[in-house]
């Protein structure tokens, strides 16, 4: 924005563009790029292959500092002094506990206060900061980008290249800005934004692109809040989402265990990362925050999204004939008829968590619905905070009083039912209004139905059992 | 990692868009440390019922569709999770190409690390190969070295790849060697930065 930010007389660059030119290793003409990886995040489920990739070729790791680890994917959410009954699952974290140990990684274990879904403590312990490349075996690493980082998940093999060489092979991919200017009405969250985005661009609209999301709207949300929204834009198939650091990242930065030990100085390198003002995208596409409801999806993917306002799609009306095909296989599954009312949907289950929505505002928003409530007695709700330091937080707030009160189970850290790969899963025909990303068939169970909603969204169904315009929420 | 170059094979339809790599393997699969045997997971939900039956419906259940190689998708095919699970399972089945109008970004990559072949291809292309399936017995060819789809009834269709990933397919090559000859590339980086 500055003219400091275009010292030396470059060309207008991108944020994007200027992350990826500091990072470049090598770039031969018309290949991929070697592109040097800063932080290097690792769970159990990715990573047992890519280590022991490392140990057949007799390779080591080769910047472990630059590497942290978690188990958090398939870990058990109750009794985490047991050993975890599952045997697969217990092998699988001892694994990771066994390679972090060999390979000399960081590991924030179970009984570590720091332990979480990698998304949340990456950023809580500072380890996440602006201008850096961030990469982790798991696709919502584009979660980071909400610090004006370049982040973005791997498969298992890219795992191991990082692990042994530090970096990646790249080309380079498109950008996009996403502008939404204007303010979002009471009840409106970063989560309907960014599911209302999704539902614009489709699921496959982003694909190949790093997206920026740029306006007043990003610029007044909290660090967490902008969390929920990179977190997402894999859903719209971008490579990546990043949202331009200002005093809001650095705030939240200070004082954080793993930030930098000069600040001054980072803060100086940090404010010349926003995108410049002449630097132009591949594209681009403006919304505004006016048009914006609380949105819930009524598909199997994150794309088939509406306004609470709304009724069920009916497929008949859509011209495209794969597209009409998607939505009668999606309410086939979903068991919904079109035309009916979202707002009448009856739900089973509600859950609030994931790297999405776990984070400490997003537990207090929730609480703030529930307070003075019961949950339905035909609903069973629970909350799975993203950290072991989100849980203490909001225990040390009362709100763990307040969700429990309400009918709630309140749980230990770790990604739970956003993927069902521990013991908490939906049973087949259950409906679920969920805070997580993805609505996959069979993501939270067999059979299973998702319905993606904000944690504000999710509470006020978890009390009337329905599905309801939190807008319209009398709060006691 | 395996290579390929040119490959002959029995394609088949999944006239679906938007096949996520959840559908393509189930979570309940990816707590296993090793690298092979997802074959048998492949699909699971889809092509298995909950008593554990072959769905008779399910494209790959059907009779015609035993042996096939080369698989035929919509639009976004391995969108979701960047489970590279999704990959292993395909190539263990015996899936040595996919072609789609498009892949999502990560599934994509993942492929190219495992000797499978991800062909993106117009969606009238995509729409003339599964009517062509659907007759059954469809033999594709998919080359790599001449950047070409055909069969034996004229079919002749140009596709694009990046030039590096083909270089790699075509010979197996290992992409953490290719790197590590740049080791001291990385070194140097790493010094100026005072990292």
């Amino acid at each position: 924005m500055t003219e400091g930010n275009q010292a030396g007389g470059q060309a207008p660059r991108t944020m994007f563009q200027k992350i990826w030119d500091k990072h470049v290793v090598h770039q031969p003409e018309g290949e991929q790029a070697i592109l040097y990886i800063d932080l290097h995040l690792v769970h159990e489920v990715t990573s047992p292959q890519a280590f022991e990739g490392l140990r057949l070729a007799g390779r080591s790791v080769r910047r472990p500092e630059l590497t942290i680890a978690t188990p958090d994917h398939n870990v058990p959410t109750v009794n985490r002094s047991l050993p975890i009954a599952d045997e697969i699952s217990r092998i699988q974290v001892d694994t990771l506990r066994e390679n972090c140990r060999e390979f000399d990684v960081q590991l924030y274990d179970l009984d570590s206060p720091n332990q979480g879904i990698v998304h949340v403590i990456g950023p809580e312990m500072g380890y996440t900061q602006p201008g850096m490349t961030i990469v982790c075996g798991d696709s919502h690493t584009a979660t980071h980008g909400a610090f004006g980082s370049l982040a973005f998940g791997i498969g298992t093999s890219e795992v191991e290249h990082v692990l042994a060489t530090q970096t990646l092979l790249q080309y380079k991919p498109r950008t996009m800005r996403l502008n939404v200017d204007g303010q979002l009405g009471a009840g409106v969250t970063a989560k309907d934004v960014i599911l209302y985005l999704i539902g614009k661009l489709g699921t496959a609209g982003g694909s190949g692109y790093v997206i920026e999301f740029s306006g007043s709207v990003f610029r007044d949300l909290s660090m967490e809040r902008r969390m929920t929204v990179c977190n997402m834009a894999i859903e719209a198939g971008a490579r990546a989402g990043m949202i331009a650091p200002d005093a809001t990242t650095f705030e939240y930065l200070q004082g954080r265990q793993q930030a930098p030990a000069d600040m001054a100085a980072a803060i100086r390198q940090w404010e010349q990362l926003p995108s410049d003002e002449a630097a132009s995208f591949d594209a681009e596409h403006s919304y505004a925050a006016a048009d914006i409801a609380p949105q819930v999806t009524w598909g199997t993917n994150p794309g088939q999204v509406a306004p609470i306002t709304d009724c069920v799609p009916d497929p008949a009306a859509c011209e495209d004939d794969t597209e009409r095909r998607g939505m009668e296989s999606a309410l086939a599954y979903m068991g919904l008829d079109p035309g009916k009312p979202l707002q009448d949907l009856a739900i089973d289950r509600v859950f609030i968590g994931s790297c999405t929505n776990s984070r400490i505002e997003d537990l207090r928003a929730a609480a703030q619905v529930l307070k003075g409530y019961q949950i339905s007695a035909d609903v069973q709700a629970m909350v799975v905070p993203g950290s072991g330091l989100v849980k203490r937080q909001a225990e040390d707030e009362g709100i763990d009083t307040v969700f429990q009160d309400a009918g709630f189970e309140w749980r230990e850290a770790g990604c739970s039912m956003c993927l069902a790969m521990n013991p908490d899963k939906l049973e087949p025909g259950e409906r679920c209004a969920s805070t997580s990303n993805r609505n996959f068939e069979g993501r939270q169970g067999k059979d299973g139905r998702t319905h993606l909603v904000s944690p504000e969204m999710a509470a006020a169904a978890a009390i009337r059992g329905c599905f309801v315009d939190v807008r319209e929420w009398d709060f006691q | 990692m395996q290579s390929f170059t040119v490959h002959t094979g029995l394609a088949v339809a999944m006239d679906r868009a938007n096949v996520d790599t959840d559908q393509i393997i189930p979570k309940q699969f990816l707590k296993r440390i090793q690298r092979s045997g997802f074959g048998q997971f492949l699909f699971f939900d889809w092509r298995l019922d909950p008593e554990g039956n072959p769905n008779p419906d399910f494209e790959l259940n059907r009779p015609a569709a035993a042996g096939c190689s080369v698989l035929l998708a919509r639009q976004n095919f391995g969108c979701g999770s960047s489970r590279e699970h999704a990959v292993w399972a395909l190539a263990d089945y015996g899936i040595r190409s996919v072609i789609a109008p498009s892949f999502a970004d990560i599934f994509y990559n993942n492929c190219f690390k495992n000797g499978l072949l991800p062909v993106v291809a117009e969606e009238s292309v995509v729409d003339q190969l599964m009517q062509r399936a659907e007759l059954g017995d469809y033999q594709l060819t998919v080359d790599l070295e001449n950047y070409q789809l055909r069969d034996s009834v004229g079919l002749d269709v140009a596709f694009e790849v990046d030039d590096s990933r083909r270089h790699s397919l075509l010979h197996g090559l290992d992409d953490i060697s290719l790197t590590l000859q740049q080791e001291q590339r990385i070194t140097d980086y790493e010094a100026a930065r005072g990292a």
